[in-house]
């Protein structure tokens, strides 16, 4: 059984229909991609997947159980972690605890958080900027600070919401290979919504498209890129 | 608690041990009057600290901590007048008190999601109508106030906290330590960082598992049950009561400052505070009087001015400053 089911969820903003019917499901250890135009509703699907919005229809199980209307906090604790498309790091605090804040999601040590703290820190190549203030970090650190954070809450399922955007082409080599061992030797589940190609590609076993707030394709990610139903969303009509 | 001294540079262990030694000398140091003054610093550096629990930590300002002192105080103060409890038997009825209070205006504020300024204004309601409450509560006396029967100077006697101005000085010398090493404690634990991170972003916080509603709750509480201490204090220091003075918004004002000019959210903020505020206020009052000038409220200006000099050229606070140019650790 898939770990996570999204099931028919639709989630309206006043008028505006962000999301409508949209069913994925993902399989335990796997890596899978959202893909879409600016404003096809990928990240209102990750808020509604994370317990930031209740869906107006549909439901998610995660693991067999639902998890539709959970608070966020109720659902890291189920098992998801997350991360902000627009960066919300604690700035006052210093990189080491940012990353402590989430380690204590699995223990009530400070002492066992730091050293979990320390071996994420060190596996996204952030260990010497541990004891900087977040707030003086680079967009691209403080992307990776967002994903050490989510990771040391030790979720299942991970949700990355565009942290490879503005990084350089060989920084995102970097990400990609730190995600494909994370996968591959503790079986972390991973949902990334993202613009750059080169990653999804790179990294994702199945693509699911959104336009408009509805799934228009899935599948494996060569079908996908040559699907025209999403050359025409990304292109134009008169591109094919 | 055993590694409530760990990580602090050795200098500052040592300094920290002499300035003790020199508050636990002070009655032999120094005259009544100077003495009188010291415990006014430590219960503001006390109140402070326990109001820098909420604000400091968990990032929820309140300007209405008068509230909690004034229940603590009239608690305290009128199971020992109205039944004769003893003043610790009253703390315990204080702190139930001030800490129920403190949870209704936490759940009222937090489940309803009023956040920020809106927040700190509900805090001033309360603490506004409480104080509206007492003034015509003539079982305790109303606007006219509540009287403690004065205490025979020439006998201690601390199980009835009755006695001279030097028992009350170690007493709120003792509680202002205790304070100092419980929220070093908290600060380093799991609580102290799921409020930092709520005090930093909210949503965030959330994200990473923390029931952000129950972390705030426990702020409030804690800070309220803690600032019942102070007002016991205040009541059988002072051994009498007006609604008008002790739940008054200049008396919140008066806690708050010292915490921000000090550092707000570190843990000597509040001290170092109350350390400059208080003698510089009271001198300057001193001085202008002696050449002439009885200027009612010179002290609020004061202080004014000083919250003015902070914000602009040391928006950290003075310890952040002063702990970085002797070499110590920022805080925690």
């Amino acid at each position: 059984m898939a770990l996570l089911e999204v099931q028919a969820i639709g989630k309206n903003f006043r008028g505006l229909r962000a999301l409508h019917d949209v069913s994925f499901s993902i399989p335990e250890g796997a890596v899978h991609a959202m893909i879409g135009p600016n404003g096809a509703g990928k990240t209102t699907c990750f808020n509604v997947m994370a317990g930031v919005y209740t869906p107006d229809d549909g439901s998610i199980h995660f693991d067999g159980k639902p998890i539709t209307g959970l608070r966020p906090d109720q659902i890291c604790r189920a098992g998801i972690g997350r991360t902000f498309q627009v960066v919300k790091p604690f700035p006052g605090l210093s990189v080491l605890d940012n990353v402590v804040v989430g380690a204590l999601n699995a223990t009530n040590s400070v002492a066992r958080a730091r050293a979990e703290a320390m071996r994420v820190l060190e596996l996204l190549h952030l260990a010497e900027k541990a004891a900087h203030p977040a707030a003086s970090l680079t967009l691209p650190e403080r992307k990776r600070v967002e994903v050490a954070r989510a990771m040391a809450t030790r979720p299942r399922l991970l949700l990355l919401d565009e942290v490879m955007a503005g990084l350089r082409p060989t920084e995102v080599d970097e990400m990609v290979a730190v995600f494909r061992r994370v996968n591959q030797e503790t079986g972390l589940t991973i949902l990334l919504i993202e613009h750059v190609m080169r990653a999804v590609m790179a990294l994702a076993q199945h693509i699911v498209v959104l336009h408009y707030g509805e799934k228009i394709s899935e599948g494996a990610p060569r079908d996908v890129v040559r699907d025209p139903a999403v050359l025409e969303c990304y292109l134009g009509e008169e591109a094919l | 608690m055993s590694g409530l001294f760990a990580g602090l540079p050795r200098r500052a262990l040592v300094a920290m041990g002499v300035f003790l030694l020199l508050l636990l000398l002070a009655p032999w140091l120094v005259n009544a009057y100077v003495l009188s003054i010291l415990v006014v610093v430590l219960y503001y550096a006390y109140a402070g600290q326990a109001w820098n629990i909420m604000m400091g930590f968990a990032g929820q300002l309140s300007l209405g901590h008068s509230l909690y002192v004034g229940l603590g105080a009239y608690a305290a103060a009128a199971v020992f007048v109205k039944f004769g409890v003893n003043p610790w038997l009253g703390l315990v009825v204080a702190v139930v008190v001030t800490t129920a209070m403190g949870a209704i205006v936490g759940f009222l504020a937090f489940r309803f999601g009023i956040g920020g300024v809106y927040f700190a204004i509900l805090t001033i309601a309360f603490s506004e109508f409480t104080r509206i409450g007492f003034d015509h509560w003539l079982w305790l006396g109303g606007s006219g106030g509540l009287f403690l029967p004065v205490a025979n100077l020439s006998s201690n006697d601390l199980v009835n906290l009755r006695g001279a101005p030097v028992m009350f000085y170690y007493v709120i010398l003792a509680m202002t330590v205790a304070a100092l090493a419980f929220c070093r404690w908290l600060l380093a634990s799991k609580l102290g960082y799921y409020w930092q991170a709520i005090r930093e972003n909210e949503d965030a916080a959330a994200a990473l598992g923390i029931h952000v509603f129950r972390y705030k709750m426990i702020a409030v509480m804690l800070s309220s049950a803690m600032t019942a201490f102070a007002g016991v204090f205040f009541a059988f220091y002072y051994n009498n009561l007006f609604p008008e003075q002790i739940f008054s918004m200049g008396r919140s004002i008066e806690i708050i400052i010292g915490p921000i000019i000090g550092g707000l959210g570190t843990l000597f903020g509040p001290i170092v505070g109350a350390f400059v505020l208080n003698p510089l206020a009271d001198g300057l009052a001193e001085l202008l009087q002696w050449v002439g000038i009885d200027v009612p409220g010179v002290k609020q200006v004061f202080y004014g001015f000083c919250l003015l000099l902070v914000v602009v050229f040391l928006p950290g606070g003075i310890w952040p400053m002063l702990a970085r140019r002797l070499g110590l650790e920022r805080g925690h």
